[in-house]
């Protein structure tokens, strides 16, 4: 098809897909003011969710959070189309609780797409971009040498744009396995996207090749549910977003199911792994560690005699009941034999089977912590393009990618996060940095800061910065001004009550179980006590003020961890110091005497921005980054030689 | 980049008279202070002037090490225009180094190679053509440091620290596992499980710390080596030099079937003395393992010293000896002088390339040990033989490294018996964890991650 003959467009930004990451860079794109067009190959499947039917979950609910926090959209869309609601992790410390909430599958894409319509600047364009369009550049201030000018589609039409961010989660070049069966389609058989990968190949980007399964879904009136145990969700359900009132989401809530494998899958499983396309050598890409096959958890974890199986609703108006933990590339045959051994699932229909996807992705390392590509100026990806795995890891990246392709456009500064501010700030430095195989998870041994990165105050660590990209208001912005500013004083006000060992108080501790005092101490070092809590210490604590539950929370956490928080602090401080050095991105490390090999070729690879982001490159030493450090003082001071 | 307190021996790793201390960075009089007992009791470093130098002691905790003279440099009026103090102390590499031990422990960190340079550099005190040099002397002690740092430890203990560290990762992604896949994977009970475990890594780190003070493992000696043939007094002369029955004395050829080594201080200087099974054709399994580690540690040594017997004739065994120690620092004792002597100092020299002593003793009537002791002691000073400076500064990081995992692990026994949640555990049990990489020079990065996944079954 001839693009002279088809429309010509011109517009701001281009959104290649209307997934998780999609939605949030579009919505932010086009409420920072710039004429976006979101692109998907179904407006149907805008917001889809083809694999587990829920939102948050260990680190992921860090993520959504985070998002709310800078202004995205998620959250509030999650809060709008729950059906259960779970704190995980609540009796381990308040860094690893995590917020899950089940969604109501088709509400949760109704509601986004409401919310895609109803926006200004933004309009949703069903069609497949095959070709991006782009001009060289020879500018040598900058090491980009090509410049994004627009997209094409399938029918010829051209959208000139200033910046174009690729959401194209697993559509590109996509094949489903099941079995022997083999189809050349997107997930939920939606139509792949086979023409991009060309393009970009042309354009000059590496691809790679990645894989992930999904579990079968089962006609709720076959699941014999007496046989398993109910999971339900919280009694009192804390939203996701700083914006939802707590009030308006206790709602009545769906329960969960949960069942075991047993020997007998196991047994039908090993007998048919002839007829695996894993274990037959058919499926070409890497599949993730953390979200296993059946038959992977089988195979591996061989001693192992069971194993768990989580049946979840997909909606309230669908019979279909996603297995969790139960996800599978084996023919259809061997899957409805091995589910029928599991109890509950003896008379099981399945309306659809499990399969797994292949898809076309790149090595992120090929991107600025921007998410803009080195090489081509204007370019930025989100999502499971970008090899990460998971909605909330896309929708984090999307929203980055978004603010950023903005920041480009106004020439304003970019949008970064470090590991010591967000969790979207490891996904994102691991995904820049680091060698990786496999579809990335958020995880929360990833981030080294993790008390400070806690899910309950991500608006205190992000508000600021969303409201510096222009996507908090101002009065959201102030809110958490004040709340800081109250979590603040209550904590001085704490810190300076004395208790004295009146008989009234050594009654009140030995009522709580707690050693009496010898000396006189303060309300937040009787805090301190594991056995003593806030809300305790009401009773000896005349002067105090009602405040907040968040402010309260945040008041807690900090006098009863502030040994750990401090310490992580001084890390931090540590960790900045090397991220603040910035690395030139005209420097030539060919020029450094002394690199080792290794250390060079990587280096000049991957140009990292920072000293920081250099020192986490594998293969680049301490005594690397040491040398590295000396030469850019001299680089700096000669160049300061040759301005004078 | 880093500005903490760093310290380092800024004299030369040999014994001289005077040596220096450097402690650069923000809390350098800070830390001095604490283990510096001035001559006027008023006197606090960190409120000294700039550029004045006091006199007192230093002390580990009761004990007196040394008599010294401390200079205080404020920022920016230093070499690396950092806070400078310098401690002027007795040139004895033992003080030296348990100064140094002394003020890492109170909380400075050991400086990396060419740091208080790189330091320097960066604050601006020196200009380029200095700073390329520096370069050079980063990554070349770097490589060396690299290189060496396994090997230098005893086989044994890089043994023991991939156990410890094997055990500790174990622990951190099982309690990862069961945080990021809380319903798969549960800490029920776990506290207790893992209290057990640090109670046995405590005591474990513990014990290998305490190798270190002993010297077993912290060689801070010359390595000298004793040679020869069976039975010409050598174990005699280990003896003599320790004062006590070390080595097992007969008449029997080839008593010393395996390498004796003793610590000894001569005149100050400390020598690492290792007796070897005697040089000879042997067909004798265990003995012959014997002579092949004498050879081996011959060759690693600073210093050789060769002993004949002079009442009998040199034979091939002495030939092979005398080829083993041609370049290397040697002393030939011409012993057993209270015999009938057949071989004369002129026969050995020969057959010796360059200048090498020859001294005539007698173990037995313990003549001629003075004026050995005396040639070590010309060779020392004189600058022919020295310790090798870079096992003695691998050493004591790796002494800091597992002092800090050991700090860790305890840490991690608090956080228990305070009852703090099961993720508090992993923040101190991947501190010591990669302390303990630090030792035997490995990297963390992906090991967590991919522990846990081989070892836990997650996922949805």
């Amino acid at each position: 098809m001839s693009e002279r003959l088809g429309i010509r467009e011109k517009t701001d930004v281009c959104v290649i897909g209307a997934g998780h990451a999609g939605c949030e860079a579009a919505l932010a794109c086009a409420r920072l003011g710039l004429e976006t067009v979101l692109f998907t190959v179904s407006v149907d499947s805008i917001a889809l969710m083809p694999c587990n039917p829920n939102i948050g979950g260990s680190s992921k609910g860090h993520l959504v959070r985070e998002v709310d926090a800078l202004g995205g959209e998620m959250g509030r869309n999650i809060d709008k189309t729950f059906i259960q609601s779970k704190m995980l992790n609540v009796s381990k410390g308040p860094a690893v609780h995590s917020l899950r909430a089940q969604a109501d599958k088709a509400e949760y894409s109704r509601t986004m797409r409401k919310v895609l319509e109803n926006q200004e600047h933004l309009s949703i364009k069903q069609a497949e971009v095959c070709r991006l369009l782009w001009e060289e550049i020879s500018d040598s201030s900058c090491d980009a040498d090509k410049r994004i000018t627009g997209v094409v589609t399938f029918t010829g039409a051209v959208y000139e744009a200033k910046a174009v961010i690729l959401c194209t989660g697993t559509y590109l070049k996509a094949r489903c396995l099941c079995g022997e069966a083999i189809t050349y389609t997107g997930p939920n058989g939606l139509q792949s996207a086979d023409h991009l990968t060309d393009s970009l190949l042309e354009l000059g980007i590496e691809m790679r090749r990645f894989k992930t399964g999904t579990p079968a879904r089962m006609d709720k009136r076959s699941i014999d549910f007496s046989k398993m145990e109910e999971q339900r969700g919280d009694e009192k359900i804390i939203p996701f977003s700083f914006t939802t009132d707590p009030k308006e989401v206790q709602i009545d809530q769906v329960s969960c199911y949960l069942t075991y494998t047993n020997k007998d899958t196991h047994d039908i499983i090993r007998a048919n792994l002839d007829r695996s396309p894993i274990y037959a050598g058919v499926i070409e890409g890497t599949g993730p560690r953390y979200c296993p096959s059946i038959e992977d958890k089988v195979v591996k974890f061989a001693d192992r005699e069971r194993h768990q199986v989580f049946i979840e609703p997909e909606g309230l108006h669908t019979n279909e009941m996603y297995v969790g933990g139960m996800s599978s590339s084996l023919p259809e045959d061997v899957q409805l034999a091995m589910y029928r051994t599991v109890p509950g699932l003896e008379n099981c229909r399945m309306v659809r089977n499990a399969y797994a996807i292949e898809y076309d992705c790149i090595d992120p390392r090929q991107l600025f912590p921007t998410l803009g590509f080195k090489a081509v100026k204007g370019l930025y990806s989100a999502g499971q393009f970008n090899g990460s795995s998971g909605y909330e890891e896309a929708a984090a990246q999307g929203l980055v990618a978004g603010i950023n392709a903005a920041n480009f456009i106004f020439e304003k500064e970019e949008l970064i996060l470090d590991r010591s501010e967000a969790y979207i700030g490891v996904l994102i430095d691991d995904l820049v940095t680091k060698d990786n195989f496999e579809p990335y998870r958020m995880m929360t041994s990833r981030a080294e800061y993790r008390l400070l990165l806690r899910q309950d105050n991500a608006d205190l660590r992000l508000r600021e910065r969303g409201f510096q990209a222009g996507l908090v208001t101002r009065q959201q912005y102030e809110d958490m001004l004040e709340k800081k500013r109250l979590i603040r004083k209550e904590i001085q006000r704490l810190k300076s009550v004395v208790i004295g060992a009146s008989k009234r108080n050594q009654e009140f501790l030995e009522r709580n179980g707690s050693s009496p005092l010898k000396t006189a101490t303060n309300l937040a070092e009787l805090m301190c006590r594991p056995e003593l809590s806030y809300e305790l210490l009401g009773e000896i604590d005349e002067g105090r003020e009602e405040l907040p539950d968040n402010v309260i929370e945040q008041v807690q956490i900090e006098i009863k961890y502030e040994g750990y928080i401090d310490r992580q602090l001084r890390q931090v401080e540590q960790f900045k110091k090397m991220e603040r050095r910035k690395i030139p991105s005209d420097l030539n490390y060919d020029d450094v005497p002394s690199l080792r090999i290794e250390a060079r070729q990587k280096l000049k690879l991957f140009h990292p921005v920072s000293m920081g982001q250099a020192s986490r490159i594998s293969g680049v030493s301490p005594a690397d980054i040491s040398v590295l450090m000396v030469y850019l003082e001299q680089f700096k001071r000669k160049k300061e030689v040759t301005i004078e | 980049m880093r500005t903490d307190t760093i310290a380092a021996i800024a004299t030369g790793m040999s014994n001289s008279g005077i040596g220096i201390v450097r402690v650069s960075g923000e809390n350098s009089a800070d830390i001095v202070d604490k283990i510096f007992r001035p001559g006027n009791k008023r006197t606090k470093l960190t409120h000294a002037e700039s550029h004045t130098i006091h006199y007192g002691h230093i002390f580990d905790g009761e004990e007196m090490l040394d008599e010294v003279m401390v200079s205080v440099m404020k920022r920016p009026r230093s070499f690396t225009a950092e806070n400078t103090v310098e401690i002027n102390c007795h040139g004895g590499i033992l003080i030296m180094n348990r100064i140094l031990e002394l003020v890492i422990r109170s909380g400075a960190r050991l400086a990396e190679p060419g740091e208080f340079t790189r330091r320097a550099y960066l604050n601006g005190r020196i200009d380029l053509a200095q700073a390329e040099a520096v370069i050079d002397v980063i990554s070349s002690k770097n490589d060396m440091a690299l290189s060496g740092s396994v090997r230098q430890l005893k086989g044994s203990v890089s043994k023991k620290i991939k156990e410890f560290r094997e055990e500790i990762l174990y622990e951190i992604a099982y309690i990862e596992s069961a945080l990021d896949d809380p319903e798969h994977i549960s800490l029920e009970d776990y506290p207790s499980r893992l209290s057990v475990k640090i109670e046995e890594l405590i005591k474990s780190t513990g014990g290998l710390i305490s190798s270190f003070d002993n010297g077993k493992i912290l060689k801070e000696g010359i390595n000298t080596v004793i040679v020869g043939k069976p039975n010409v007094g050598k174990s005699s002369l280990l003896n003599l030099l320790v004062g006590k029955e070390r080595a097992i004395v007969t008449d029997k050829a080839g008593t010393t079937r395996d390498i004796i080594e003793e610590c000894i201080n001569l005149h100050g200087i400390s020598l690492n003395i290792i007796d070897t099974a005697g040089i000879r054709f042997t067909e004798d399994i265990v003995e012959k393992i014997g002579v092949e580690r004498a050879r081996r540690t011959a060759q690693d040594a600073d210093l050789v010293i060769y002993v004949v017997d002079s009442s009998v004739e040199l034979n091939e065994n002495d030939y092979e000896i005398l080829e083993l120690i041609q370049d290397k620092k040697c002393i030939i004792l011409l012993n057993k002088t209270d015999l009938e002597s057949v071989v004369t100092a002129e026969d050995l020299k020969s057959r010796v390339e360059g200048d090498v002593s020859i001294i005539k003793t007698s173990t037995r009537d313990n003549t001629g040990i003075d004026e050995f002791e005396k040639e070590i002691k010309r060779m020392f000073f004189g600058g022919l033989i020295r310790n090798n400076e870079e096992i003695i500064i691998t050493n004591l990081r790796h002494k800091e490294a597992l002092m800090n995992a050991h700090e860790s692990l305890l840490q991690v026994k608090k956080s228990i018996e305070n009852n703090m949640p099961e993720d508090f555990y992993s923040i101190d049990l991947m501190n010591a964890y990669s302390s303990l990489g630090f030792i035997i020079g490995e990297e963390v990065e992906e090991d967590l991650i991919n522990k846990i996944f081989s070892e836990f079954c997650m996922g949805k």
